[in-house]
């Protein structure tokens, strides 16, 4: 693991506000797991002063251009523009120096294969939860529930229905899908599927629901969380979010970098989650 | 003065501070390197010159509420409070980790009280391996973290003095700028005992979030770090090494090594690097080299001969 010194590919935006950025990135199609993030350098001067966390939408490789050549190996994020720093991001073009450190943090855990799979993304939540459905379809049967405020919020779908993911859409204003929340859509799923495994990722009023669903329910459930980081290696303790039995005087805070993002929903402390939400590069 | 040397010469870059023998002038800031393990993938923790610790209080601490960070312009605000586990559990497994480098081990530690200063002084004394102590009094973020010994120069005295009972490591004391006068504390916490200062630990600050009209750290207020507070270290450190008679070690907004070059002209026997490491958790290392590289090219032998060399 280290810092990685590279260049953007590509960098388009997909829907109002969303942008998807392709980066060159030696090393990382084998080793990036689903829901793992990166720690990405915008440019070398100031500001922004941080590195963002993004979690990685896809890692893959381009066929070399000759015989003689590499593979180009690349990871892919998906951020929406939100602050200083993505504002920098959406004017990069191809060739543009980035810097990334990653992949980064703990990942999705695949669960059992053969069993029903459920994920639920919330607008730029969707992000990490591409790779995993990539590698769930081929043993489980995956649906994904996809909510957003508006039309423009719903990204990417089309990408999960080309891996054999049946998607669901809601809007909470109706421009797209079934208008209301999708946790209304989720308690329907779990209706029907109830030996389901729950994948959540999105805003924290999302996954706050979802866990109450779950936990009623006793549906196994792993959330990604978002938090402010400074270094993304565990070292500023920024990004903590508090653990199953924390108290104050046995605190048991988890960094969201290398705890998480990925937690299963048990080992979190739901009764006082207070993780801040950042909403620019999907959960991380 | 300088004497010049041929290029392709190695500048010799040790320096010694209360009687430690550095291998070069760069070592974290502490609360920016975790207990070193978390940058070992990305960092030879053996090319630093120390390894300094998160602070270290008697019995485990919790931290602030969340959110503990945030960007400002060229600098962070962080209230983190002082989250860490403990001195018993510091000695037991972290250093036993830090055991297998041969970079000095430099131990920050607070405390509650004056007792609890000295009790956890007392617990590292006799623990191989830690070759000096760092006494933090001067955190911002917490009720009890040390700022009122920091600001206080007759509690600063006490402090110092008291630790200094109970701890025949090297001890270094950390200042706070949030004070009118920093040569006063420098020259209390020299008188009771301390070898070495420390400055600057992180000057208070505020930021409002203007749409939620909250502030935008839990603890509402908390310490700004980064390059944009790099002025006002360099000029404390240079009040500093007026003041005082025992060695100095710079903190304060280093990212590159002409950084670092500023504190060692005006005075400072060595540096740590904070916020950087968050940004690049290689910086050290490319300050280090971008050290020997700035003595090669001025034809400076040895880094000591850089050291309060600033013309006035």
């Amino acid at each position: 693991m280290k810092n990685l010194k590279t260049i953007v590919l590509s960098n388009q935006e997909i829907s109002p506000g969303y942008f998807r950025m392709k980066i060159l990135a030696p090393g990382y199609n084998n080793t990036a797991k689903p829901g793992q993030f990166v720690m990405f350098r915008v440019q070398r001067s100031l500001p922004p002063l941080l590195r963002r966390p993004f979690g990685i939408f896809r890692a893959g490789f381009m066929p070399a251009d000759c015989d003689s050549m590499q593979p180009k190996e690349f990871i892919e994020l998906i951020y929406k523009v939100v602050g200083s720093g993505t504002e920098i991001m959406q004017r990069l073009h191809q060739g543009d120096p980035v810097e990334l450190l990653g992949p980064l943090g703990e990942g999705f855990d695949l669960g059992v294969a053969e069993e029903e799979k459920i994920l639920v993304g919330g607008g730029i939540g969707l992000v990490p939860l591409y790779m995993l459905a990539e590698r769930m379809v081929e043993t489980s049967r995956v649906r994904l529930l996809m909510g957003g405020r508006t039309r423009d919020d719903i990204i990417m779908v089309t990408e999960f229905e080309r891996l054999g993911v049946e998607t669901y859409v809601s809007t909470e204003d109706g421009s797209l899908g079934e208008g209301g929340m999708i946790t209304q859509v989720l308690k329907r799923k779990l209706d029907k599927f109830p030996k389901s495994t729950v994948f959540a990722c999105g805003p924290m009023p999302m996954i706050d629901a979802v866990q109450k669903i779950c936990f009623e329910r006793g549906t196994p459930l792993q959330v990604s969380l978002e938090a402010l980081m400074a270094c993304g290696v565990g070292a500023c303790l920024g990004c903590v979010v508090k653990g199953a039995g924390h108290t104050e005087v046995e605190p048991r805070y988890l960094c969201t970098c290398t705890s998480g993002p990925v937690f299963n929903a048990e080992n979190l402390d739901w009764n006082k989650i207070e993780v801040t939400v950042v909403g620019s590069g999907g959960c991380k | 003065m300088i004497k010049p040397v041929k290029n392709e010469m190695q500048p010799k870059m040790a320096v010694e501070i209360a009687g430690i023998k550095l291998k070069n002038p760069i070592m974290p800031a502490s609360g920016t390197f975790g207990y070193g393990e978390e940058y070992a993938p990305y960092l030879d923790l053996n090319s630093l010159g120390a390894i300094v610790t998160k602070g270290l209080s008697l019995k485990p601490k919790a931290g602030n509420n969340t959110p503990r960070i945030c960007e400002t312009v060229s600098g962070m605000l962080n209230a983190i409070g002082l989250q860490n586990v403990g001195v018993d559990a510091f000695i037991k497994y972290k250093m036993a980790y830090l055991e297998q480098y041969s970079t000095p081990v430099i131990v920050n530690f607070f405390g509650n009280t004056q007792d609890e200063y000295g009790e956890v002084a007392a617990r590292l004394d006799d623990v191989p391996g830690v070759a000096a102590l760092e006494m933090n009094i001067s955190c911002p973020n917490v009720k009890h973290g040390g700022i009122i010994f920091g600001t206080d120069p007759r509690a600063a005295f006490a402090a110092v003095s008291l630790v200094r009972k109970r701890t025949s490591k090297p001890l270094i004391v950390k200042l706070t700028p949030n004070v009118t006068d920093i040569q006063i504390t420098a020259r209390a916490a020299e008188d009771a005992g301390a070898d070495a200062l420390s400055l600057i630990n992180t000057l208070t600050g505020m930021a409002v979030d203007v749409k939620t009209r909250k502030p935008r750290l839990a603890n509402i207020i908390g310490g700004l770090s980064g390059p944009a507070i790099r002025p006002i270290a360099v000029r404390l450190v240079h009040q500093v090494v007026q003041a005082v008679k025992v060695p100095v070690i710079g903190i304060g907004g280093i990212s590159r090594a002409m950084d670092a070059l500023e504190f060692l002209i005006v005075g400072a026997r060595a540096v740590q690097v904070g916020t950087a490491n968050f940004v690049d958790p290689n910086a050290m290392a490319t300050i280090i080299a971008g050290l020997e590289e700035f003595c090669r090219e001025e034809g400076v032998a040895d880094i000591n001969d850089l050291i309060g060399t600033l013309e006035l």
